[in-house]
């Protein structure tokens, strides 16, 4: 932890923080994040409201603990997905070299011509609004994010004489991939992907702004931000400011952990 | 009186919250058109020495002593500037970082003799082009319009000599002018430079590591060690006689004509800097005749030499 | 020139790619390109019929690709099922909002982000630790967050701005734009701010900066002669890339503000599964964004002159 520093320590407890809040948050929350309390709609900040009730009545505070799950769960496939396939063409690519490596790096810049968010539309298009449409084409996009850097952080590895050796003693290259070359890049690939997991969060509830990602009534932040800002032209912006500040808080909190971590190697 | 004249000079850096000591107790004097070479290994404080001449030392750099260029102590600001721009003029040794690969050598060669000297753009460009012939390159039209990375290293040194000598400085620093160079061409670019030098009556103080091509060029030689002098003499002398076992370790580990040596001898031990080194004299634990009483008290330098034990010592030069 | 022919060809490629692509996957749908055409319609067997002439869906996947294709390069980028109009003239009309909007905040990129890091690189200390913290916060904060936090303060608070709406005349239209504008640029901004920063001071610290020290130069003289051309290498890379990301940006700040630019017309298109208009608004923004990519591999090409041969 005294690696991170302050500011990488206190972001790390605050995001364990967010995700403890959230996963608790039927034992948390003071109200059904769905409860309509149609008397108290639109009502600022008050005793039975702490950061007062949607255009519907319901909490914001309430449906604010249960808006992390979908915020965050969608940003963490993306990267899974995106880092997984990402490492294992940036290996095979830096491996096999010659035309396998050529072929994979037009596609990769093929896939980098294409913004992330606008990927994420097309194959929202296809498949409908809602998460798996949004993290199937935000899980592309991030691919090349990953396999760039992978790529050539592997190349330099590939050439360390102890790949050489381990070759030498009749290792299979998959196993030299799996046993050396992966352990050693663990390092690029944890920052890198910490910081695409910074971008994803925004993509993703940008999706869900857009009306395109989680679909009401589920809580989500991006989507409060949104309902927030109908609310906030009502006279009432308190939903729109404390979603939108959560979801800043959380991506400065990531941007800041994935810097500390690329700053180690 | 000379035209620079450096007394107790020291120089210390700020580094993790302490002192460290780079330069210590230098004397030197350079006469006008005179030669001077400052000898020693990296880390002996000899390139700091020079950078202090015209205030080059890193930023915070804690400096003592007395800096006197034609009689009056090394300015700052403004006056610094008009010191550096028209009479104490730097060679560095690494023309391709030192050049700014942007800009084309026409616009190098121009910048100084523009805006310093307010000479016409015009007139800058042929004095360019006859500047370039003189340290041998032709074809200097051409050459002006080529930007650094289309010209090999030789050459670029070239330029940056031709850019010194159009400042028509009172005193050339040249911080090891030949060592980023290849072999063959570095005998040739140091005639250059010493030739013209020469002709235009400039002096120079010549850093450099390597005792023969300071010998070869200049008057007199200084050898540095851990920040400090330990020698210094005419070159003729230092190279026939030398007094120090240090200058004679740096003649020895030469590789020569006209000897044949089995195996370079070499100084054993590693050169340090004069932060690292301890209370008595610092080249001590590495030299061959030092007794216990050397570890116990630094030796004073004369004027000649550093070394407690010079006077009944006899060493052999280079034969 | 050669390099230039040589990025051109790559764009081609990736626009060739990127078209398919676009055109493929739509027929990924599940229930085939006609449900996707159709979307929650229903059609009598006579629409149905007609939209197979029209589409040409009987044709073999391949043959299809290439008349669509074909089409697109001349400006036919076929008709809107919902609007029933040209999709090319539904882009035409709302492409003009979203290139001033886009043009206006690549300004304010340029000088703001540039100042910024310009100030920090140069005068360091404090003012540098200030800009690190606001770029920090900025970087954070996606745009849709900071547009609407941007109308509560400054359209429905202060009321200088208005909410929403394009404006008429240009004049208007600015300022009716500069909240979208300032929206999109803001992290952008930042990025370009630390970007800046960074290769100032890293050529502050170059060799041959040191040897214009010696040469007498002022340091104004210095700094503008030597330091700003070599930093404007990274600073116009990074400049490009992240007009190329405003394209991409301008989709959801069109909607918060609800300014009827392409961004809009897509959303709403996705939403209303209308196929054409799909395609056709990705391939532009597509075709801007490796366009701008391409322009700015000649700048930097320009700028530095070991690169130009």
């Amino acid at each position: 932890m005294t690696r991170l520093g302050g500011l990488g320590t206190a972001s790390a407890v605050l995001l364990a923080a967010v995700a403890a809040t959230t996963l608790l948050a039927p034992l948390l929350a003071p109200y059904d994040p769905d409860f309509p309390d149609l008397m108290n709609a639109l009502s600022g900040s008050t005793a039975a409201h702490p950061l007062g009730a949607d255009a519907l009545g319901r909490d914001v505070l309430s449906r604010l603990m249960y808006g992390a799950r979908t915020t965050l769960i969608g940003p963490l496939l993306i990267i899974c997905v995106s880092t997984v396939a990402g490492t294992a063409l940036a290996i095979t690519a830096a491996w096999a070299g010659g035309r396998v490596d050529a072929v994979i790096s037009r596609l990769l810049d093929i896939l980098f011509a294409v913004p992330g968010i606008v990927f994420a539309l097309v194959t929202v298009a296809v498949l409908g609004p809602g998460i798996p449409g949004v993290v199937t084409g935000l899980a592309v996009a991030y691919t090349p994010y990953v396999a760039r850097v992978v790529r050539s952080a592997a190349l330099r590895e590939r050439s360390l004489p102890y790949v050489a050796a381990a070759w030498v003693q009749g290792r299979s290259a998959f196993a030299i991939c799996t046993r050396h070359l992966l352990p050693n890049l663990r390092p690029i690939i944890v920052a890198q992907s910490v910081s695409a997991l910074g971008f994803a969060v925004i993509d993703v509830a940008a999706v869900s702004f857009l009306g395109l990602g989680v679909q009401p009534p589920t809580a989500d932040w991006g989507l409060m931000v949104k309902s927030g800002l109908d609310s906030a032209q009502r006279g009432q912006p308190l939903e729109a400011i404390a979603a939108g500040v959560m979801i800043a808080l959380v991506v400065a909190a990531v941007n800041m952990l994935g810097d500390r971590l690329g700053r180690r190697r | 009186m000379s035209l620079l004249s450096i007394e107790k000079l020291a120089l210390a850096v700020p580094a993790g919250g302490e002192w460290k000591t780079l330069v210590e107790e230098v004397d030197l004097t350079i006469g006008r058109g005179e030669a001077v070479g400052l000898v020693g290994e990296s880390g002996s404080g000899k390139s700091m020495t020079a950078r202090a001449v015209i205030g080059l030392t890193p930023p915070g750099a804690r400096i003592t002593g007395k800096i006197l260029f034609d009689g009056v102590p090394v300015p700052s600001g403004r006056a610094l500037r008009e010191l550096r721009a028209r009479r104490v003029a730097m060679i560095f040794q690494d023309p391709r970082a030192h050049i700014n690969p942007v800009r084309s050598v026409g616009d190098f060669l121009t910048e100084a003799m523009v805006t310093n000297l307010g000479v016409p753009a015009r007139e800058a460009g042929a004095r360019a082009v006859r500047l370039l012939e003189e340290v041998g390159i032709g074809d200097g039209a051409r050459r002006l319009r080529q930007y650094p990375h289309e010209l090999s290293g030789g050459l670029l040194q070239r330029v940056m000599i031709a850019s010194v000598l159009a400042a028509e400085p009172d005193l050339i620093l040249a911080d090891e002018p030949t060592t980023a160079l290849d072999v063959t061409t570095q005998s040739e670019v140091m005639a250059i430079l010493d030739e013209l030098r020469r002709e235009r009556g400039m002096a120079m103080l010549l850093i450099t590591h390597d005792l023969e091509l300071a010998a070869a060029t200049c008057d007199r030689l200084a050898v540095m060690y851990a920040g400090r002098i330990v020698e210094a003499r005419p070159a003729d002398a230092l190279t026939a006689t030398p007094l120090h076992p240090y200058t004679i370790g740096l003649l020895r580990s030469r590789p020569s004509l006209e000897r044949v040596a089995r195996r370079l001898p070499v100084i054993p031990g590693r050169p340090v800097a004069a932060f690292e080194a301890d209370r008595g004299c610092a080249f001590a634990p590495r030299c061959e005749h030092a007794l216990s009483s050397c570890g116990a008290e630094r030796p004073a330098f004369d004027g000649t030499v550093a070394c407690s034990r010079a006077a009944e010592l006899t060493l052999q030069g280079e034969s | 020139m050669r390099f230039a022919l040589k990025r051109l060809a790559g764009l081609v490629v990736v626009l060739l790619a990127a078209s398919f692509l676009v055109y493929g996957l739509l027929y990924l749908v599940p229930g085939g390109p006609m449900a996707f055409l159709l979307g929650n319609r229903s059609g009598t067997p006579e629409q149905i019929a007609a939209i197979r002439a029209q589409y040409h869906l009987d044709d073999p996947f391949l043959v299809r690709y290439v008349s669509w294709l074909r089409d697109a390069l001349t400006g036919d980028l076929g008709s809107s099922l919902v609007y029933r109009q040209e999709v090319s003239a539904l882009i035409g009309s709302r492409v003009a909002t979203t290139i001033l909007l886009v043009v206006y905040a690549t300004v304010l990129i340029s000088v703001g982000g540039v100042a910024m890091g310009l100030l920090a690189g140069l005068r360091g200390g404090r003012v540098e630790s200030a800009v690190g913290v606001l770029t920090s916060v900025l970087l954070a904060t996606p745009p849709f967050v900071v547009g609407v936090l941007l109308v509560i303060v400054f359209a429905l608070g202060l009321g200088w701005f208005p909410v929403f709406g394009a404006g008429d005349g240009l004049l208007d239209r600015l300022y009716h734009l500069t909240l979208p504008a300032i929206t999109l640029s803001l992290a952008s901004a930042a990025f370009l701010a630390r970007i800046t920063r960074a290769s100032v001071r890293e050529e502050l610290g170059r060799e041959h900066v040191e040897t214009a020290r010696a040469r007498g130069f002022a340091e104004r003289h210095i700094v503008r002669r030597h330091v700003l051309r070599n930093a404007s290498i990274p600073v116009v890379t990074v400049t490009g890339l992240n007009v190329a990301g405003l394209i991409a940006g301008s989709v959801v700040v069109e909607n918060i503000f609800a300014l009827d630019g392409l961004g809009s017309l897509f959303v709403r298109a996705i939403l209303q599964r209308d196929f054409a208009i799909v395609q056709a608004v990705v391939l532009v923004l597509v075709t801007a964004f490796v366009l701008i990519n391409l322009l700015v591999d000649l700048c930097y090409s320009a700028l530095d002159p070991r690169l130009s041969r």
